[in-house]
């Protein structure tokens, strides 16, 4: 096992920048990853040297590109461990392609089905299946968690029932960090014949995800949270599965044949890839993916964990302050409160010393309400972060903290 | 004072400081010298729209002149407000609607603000104005 961080932050030189006269102290990856070199270049050289659209010319570029393109998702392909590329649509990212099943999945959904989801969810994985309640009178059924920020797997089992048709569930809380035990859910909801969706927007970054170990059905996340570009991400779906649901958009690309009579559709991916689609996201995405696919990613996560481990301490000796997220397994997110500051203004007079964090609900009121709070600070780690990073985390919070009482 | 005269003042105020966490730190004693808003107006109505914060204000008339109250769940947004109420408190509707507030600039308060919390400065100015063009001939 190797990790050697200094290495790694060379790969990063957004790293290098300073605030005013602060290094900076980048603790947002849960909102968005920093991009190594290998994908900043990736992206200029397409469009310096390879530019043209996909899936379309017989020229050369167009050629090179659409190879380029679908290198990329095999890459993909590979690291999640799918048994086709095919198996892998390009969407926007995590939000599109739950949308996507919610559509087209919801299509095949009547009134009275249920859809289950966690109290842990991002509006995400929520709002989708609230059109569905809206349009086709399904019910979502919402499993509840502990003050710890553990799922009810007693609740769940209860919950599950042939009217599940559907299992929708964050792999990782994005505010609370807590890891669900999401190969046994899945295993719960198959033996009611539901299918499961696993919203992975906040795992891939932080280890290993093979989505034949899982068995899930579906599987969504964003490129942009895993040292990628923004605006493209990706759906799994198992291939049986893809080729029962129904197209999501309509266009270019997704259609065999067109008459105005009738259309036919084109196989997968392309029938859920209507319209040009982000092409150097996807090339860059690629990118992005065999940087990390070259990093042990078993001492990654071991090195997160210490992280999270030091920080934990670290902030647990300031006076007052309440940590929001105590899940058995988690992930490097440190979400909390200091006794009665409002996080705006821990946030802002950490911004003032170069340390970016999040503030408020982090798209997930449902917890908040849970805990009774407008929202939390959020500090949430990546690999490129260090023990220093955290202690100048920690000097500034005492500093605003000071300054607040 | 006049309002140009205030707006001096806080100008000199924050040239004494170099560093903008000690320039916050300011901004936070202010927070501490607000006149705070009576209990009956801490209502919906009276909360300002477009902070990320709470922030509620009130304005009376008297003597023809305008004066605020308000207060803030967050603090800096608390020293904020009370910035802008030592500069229009006391002044005519008239003298209120006409002030540029130039020293925001003057000061570079704004792009030491997050935009959520700019648009917050911006709400609370326009707010500040509307309750001067209310009370003006009442
Ligand atoms: C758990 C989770 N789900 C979904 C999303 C939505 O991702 P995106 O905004 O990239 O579509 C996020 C991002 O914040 C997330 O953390």
């Amino acid at each position: 096992m190797s990790f050697d961080v200094n290495a790694i932050r060379e790969d990063f030189p957004i790293l290098k920048q300073t605030i005013g006269k602060y290094p900076l102290i980048y603790l947002d990856n849960g909102a968005t990853t920093q991009k190594p070199q290998v994908v900043i270049d990736k992206i200029t050289n397409y469009y310096t040297n390879e530019n043209a659209n996909i899936h379309r010319g017989v020229h050369f570029l167009s050629q090179q590109a659409t190879t380029a393109y679908e290198r990329a998702r095999t890459i993909i392909q590979k690291h999640i461990n799918a048994k086709q590329s095919y198996e892998c649509i390009f969407t926007k990212g995590t939000t599109d392609s739950i949308n996507l099943v919610a559509h087209s999945f919801g299509k095949l959904l009547e009134k009275g089905d249920e859809i289950i989801i966690s109290a842990l969810e991002h509006h995400s994985n929520i709002v989708p299946w609230q059109f569905l309640v809206e349009e086709k009178g399904i019910q979502l059924k919402v499993i509840p968690m502990n003050d710890m920020g553990d799922i009810d797997i007693n609740a769940y089992q209860k919950l599950l029932s042939n009217k599940t048709k559907l299992v929708s569930i964050t792999h990782v809380s994005n505010s609370l960090g807590t890891i669900n035990p999401i190969k046994e859910m899945i295993k719960m909801a198959h033996k009611v014949g539901a299918y499961f969706l696993v919203d992975a927007a906040q795992s891939l970054q932080h280890f290993k995800v093979d989505v034949q170990e899982l068995d899930c059905d579906f599987m969504a996340f964003s490129g942009h949270k895993i040292f990628g570009p923004t605006g493209v991400g990706i759906l799994y779906g198992k291939e049986e599965l893809l080729n029962m649901l129904p197209p999501y958009q309509g266009g270019g690309d997704m259609i065999k044949t067109v008459t105005f009579e009738k259309t036919t559709y084109n196989v997968l991916p392309h029938k859920f890839e209507a319209g040009t689609p982000n092409i150097v996201g996807g090339i860059g995405l690629g990118a992005a993916f065999e940087w990390l696919s070259q990093l042990d990613l078993e001492a990654v996560k071991y090195y997160e964990n210490e992280l999270l481990t030091y920080a934990t301490n670290q902030i647990k000796e300031i006076k007052d302050v309440k940590i929001y997220g105590e899940a058995q397994h988690k992930s490097s997110v440190l979400s909390f409160l200091i006794k009665d500051m409002h996080p705006y203004d821990i946030g802002t007079l950490l911004n003032q010393q170069g340390v970016a964090v999040r503030t408020g609900h982090h798209c997930t009121q449902p917890i908040m309400d849970f805990y009774g709070i407008p929202g939390t600070i959020r500090a949430s780690f990546s690999l490129y972060n260090t023990k220093n990073d955290i202690d100048l985390f920690i000097k500034a919070l005492k500093r605003a903290v000071t300054m607040l009482s | 004072m006049t309002i140009e005269e205030k707006e001096k003042e806080i100008i000199d105020d924050f040239a004494i400081y170099e560093d903008w966490m000690e320039k916050y730190e300011y901004i936070i004693e202010l927070g501490k010298d607000l006149s705070i808003i009576s209990d009956e107006y801490k209502t919906e109505e009276h909360i300002i729209k477009g902070c990320q914060s709470q922030v509620w204000l009130h304005a009376e008339k008297e003597d023809n002149k305008i004066y605020y109250t308000a207060d803030a769940d967050a603090i800096i947004a608390k020293g904020i407000i009370s910035l802008l109420i030592q500069v229009l408190s006391g002044q005519t509707a008239d003298e209120i609607l006409d002030a540029k507030l130039n020293f925001i600039k003057e000061i570079g308060l704004q792009e030491h603000l997050s935009p959520t919390r700019s648009n917050g400065l911006v709400a609370m100015i326009k707010q500040m104005k509307m309750y001067a063009l209310a009370l003006k001939n009442k």
